[in-house]
């Protein structure tokens, strides 16, 4: 198997190629630039197109009409560029339009706007966060699979480690099974047949003996591939030492690498800790938190934002533990998700005043 | 439709010997359910079925892409005969680029509103327009938000009433309209650009030689192709159905003044 030492964004644009991608369009924002920077030299060479929008309205837009066309596209940007796209990102999803969309996240502040979908409406998107690069370019490969089968956009939650850290991948295509033919994609060709295709949000099918479209009908069924696609949907997590940790940590995307790396340390040192690492956001590894958290005396969870994921945590965890807040916002002075507090020894002494914490309650005190 | 269901059109300059002519008789080919719910006098129709005529006519139902945006002519996008993407309000313009890009064997076109084009997505044409992006916008102008009952739009003239300026607009206060077509006209990119009108059948057929000019345009692939067409709105104009027409070339007309303002292939 060839591997290539690669950053972060150019691993991920290759990742696409590999996976068929044939059109991104994107807008310049830190730290999704490069990626676009490396689509726009991978686009040509394999008959793909790449448009440089002249704003992330335009970006979501241009990817959503060639995904109608049943080209594979993507699109992507940071929290705030994602801001602008998700009334688009929204409809599409209604519209039942497959679309890969990255997010190459400034810290992990906007975990919310991921999972719990930015936009109106009753719609859920699948939420893929990778630990680093060499997992992104799994998970990258993985989002168009799932968006062809499920007809419904999914997000790739990185950040700016992931997309500026150089790592040794393999681009080997991954075969993850079978996908649904693309009969509903336009191409033109349907019209003047009495059947000619319709994609939109308001409703798939025309009506051959009325005028106006049934709304009711197209949102439910929509609401019902929605729930379909959650029931159907393995959640994924990285799970370690829970069998018999006092204390569980749970943290994502690069911060879940650095809690791994401090639990391993301090199992070394036989203290009883573990961890789960959410890759799927969305749907969320309720179970798995669940499972690691029925043992537990504690659940903590490391994340750089204010406490977003904890709310997933705490409806998975169900009081079977306290959960603890152990992260907090921590960035340098460029905003872009650089954390000083992103650092094995930090993190440790955090797990280890939960761990303290206990024996002070076993003792009585509380 | 039932055959029950259709309206017999009676011509008068036509022998009785011959059988009576139905509403489906006039309906465009591409066309799916001719009955629709827009108000009476609408010009919207009549501005659809001269795109679908000549799609028609030049034979291009099978490759044809047709991007909607949102207003009330969004309720043809359920009935056409030609493939249909529905965008959001004021976005037609890039996804007909997105899908222009990715098959460039098809003819795609958007059909806007002004609501839709001026207001929303102002940016959305004007870049695709200086891209010269190989699609065909189409705006249907009537000056007002028609779908919500008559609201002040980018495009409404001075003086005119509307539900949100009952007073008129007046530029203290809402500022002056845009006369897009003019601006687009200045763009490199803009092959073609011209604005018909649908209130006479002499602008009518006018209106069609201007649609007809600018999917060849793109059939020529000659750049961003665009025609703006003043339909009639009585109800959103607050007016009788039947002065509607003449009101149009009065208000709306004299300052979107009709024409052909630019066109690079002839």
């Amino acid at each position: 198997m060839t591997r290539r030492l690669l950053e972060g964004s150019e691993a991920i644009a290759e990742a696409m190629v590999v996976a068929g991608c044939r059109f991104f369009s994107g807008y310049p924002i830190t730290p999704f630039t490069e990626i676009l920077e490396q689509m726009a030299k991978k686009m040509p060479p394999v008959g793909g197109v790449c448009m440089n929008a002249e704003s992330e309205l335009e970006a979501i837009g241009m990817a959503w009409g060639a995904a109608a066309t049943g080209t594979p596209a993507a699109t992507g940007s940071t929290g705030q560029g994602l801001s602008l796209m998700q009334e688009s990102l929204a409809e599409l999803t209604m519209a039942g339009v497959p679309l890969v969309v990255l997010d190459m996240a400034r810290a992990q502040v906007d975990y919310f706007q991921a999972t719990r979908g930015g936009g109106h409406g009753d719609y859920r998107l699948i939420v893929l966060a990778p630990m680093d690069v060499s997992e992104a370019v799994h998970l990258t490969q993985l989002a168009f699979h799932l968006t062809a089968v499920w007809r419904n956009p999914v997000m790739v939650f990185g950040d700016y480690y992931i997309a500026h850290t150089y790592q040794s991948v393999s681009l080997e295509p991954i075969d993850f099974g079978p996908e649904p033919p693309r009969d509903w994609a336009l191409t033109g060709a349907s019209g003047g047949s009495g059947r000619a295709k319709l994609l939109s949000p308001l409703g798939s099918a025309k009506q051959r003996d009325d005028v106006g479209y049934d709304m009711s009908k197209h949102y439910l069924a929509r609401a019902a591939a929605s729930a379909e696609m959650v029931a159907g949907v393995t959640p994924m997590a990285d799970v370690g030492f829970t069998e018999d940790a006092d204390v569980v940590v749970v943290a994502f995307g690069t911060q879940g690498r650095y809690v791994r790396a401090a639990v391993q340390q301090m199992r070394a040192e036989g203290q009883r800790v573990g961890y789960v690492r959410p890759i799927t956001l969305f749907p969320f590894p309720t179970e798995a938190v669940a499972d690691a958290a029925n043992g537990a005396r504690a659940v903590a969870v490391y994340e750089n934002n204010q406490g977003q994921m904890i709310d997933d945590v705490r409806l998975a965890v169900l009081g079977r533990a306290p959960v603890h807040f152990i992260g907090g916002l921590s960035l340098d002075g460029s905003g872009f998700g650089i954390a000083p507090d992103l650092d094995v020894a930090i993190i440790r002494s955090r797990i280890e005043h939960v761990l303290a914490d206990l024996d002070v309650h076993a003792g009585g005190i509380r | 439709m039932t055959p029950s269901d259709r309206v017999p059109v009676v011509l008068t300059d036509r022998p009785p010997t011959e059988p009576a002519r139905l509403v489906d008789d006039f309906t465009p080919a591409l066309i799916d359910v001719g009955a629709h719910h827009l108000c009476p006098g609408c010009g919207e129709p009549i501005a659809m079925r001269s795109v679908l005529e000549v799609i028609d006519e030049l034979d291009l139902a099978q490759r044809t892409i047709a991007v909607f945006g949102i207003g009330c002519y969004t309720a043809f996008s359920n009935n056409l005969d030609v493939e249909v993407l529905q965008a959001l309000h004021g976005r037609a313009p890039s996804l007909a680029t997105g899908a222009k890009r990715a098959r460039p064997e098809t003819v795609v076109f958007t059909i806007q509103g002004d609501g839709d084009m001026v207001n929303e997505g102002l940016q959305e044409v004007i870049h695709t327009a200086a891209r010269g992006e190989n699609v065909t916008c189409i705006m249907l102008n009537n000056g007002v938000f028609g779908e919500t009952g008559g609201h002040l739009t980018s495009t409404t003239v001075l003086g005119q009433r509307t539900k949100n300026s009952l007073a008129g607009r007046n530029a203290a206060e809402h500022g002056y309209p845009i006369l897009l077509s003019n601006l687009l006209a200045q763009l490199e990119g803009a092959a073609y650009v011209a604005r018909g009108a649908v209130n006479t059948a002499g602008n009518v057929a006018r209106t069609k030689k201007m649609i007809h000019r600018a999917i060849e345009t793109q059939l020529d692939g000659r750049g961003f192709s665009f025609v703006e067409i003043l339909t009639m709105c009585p109800t959103g104009w607050f007016i009788e159905t039947q002065e509607a027409p003449a009101y149009l070339e009065a208000n709306l007309g004299a300052v979107h003044a009709p024409g052909v303002l630019k066109d690079t292939g002839s």
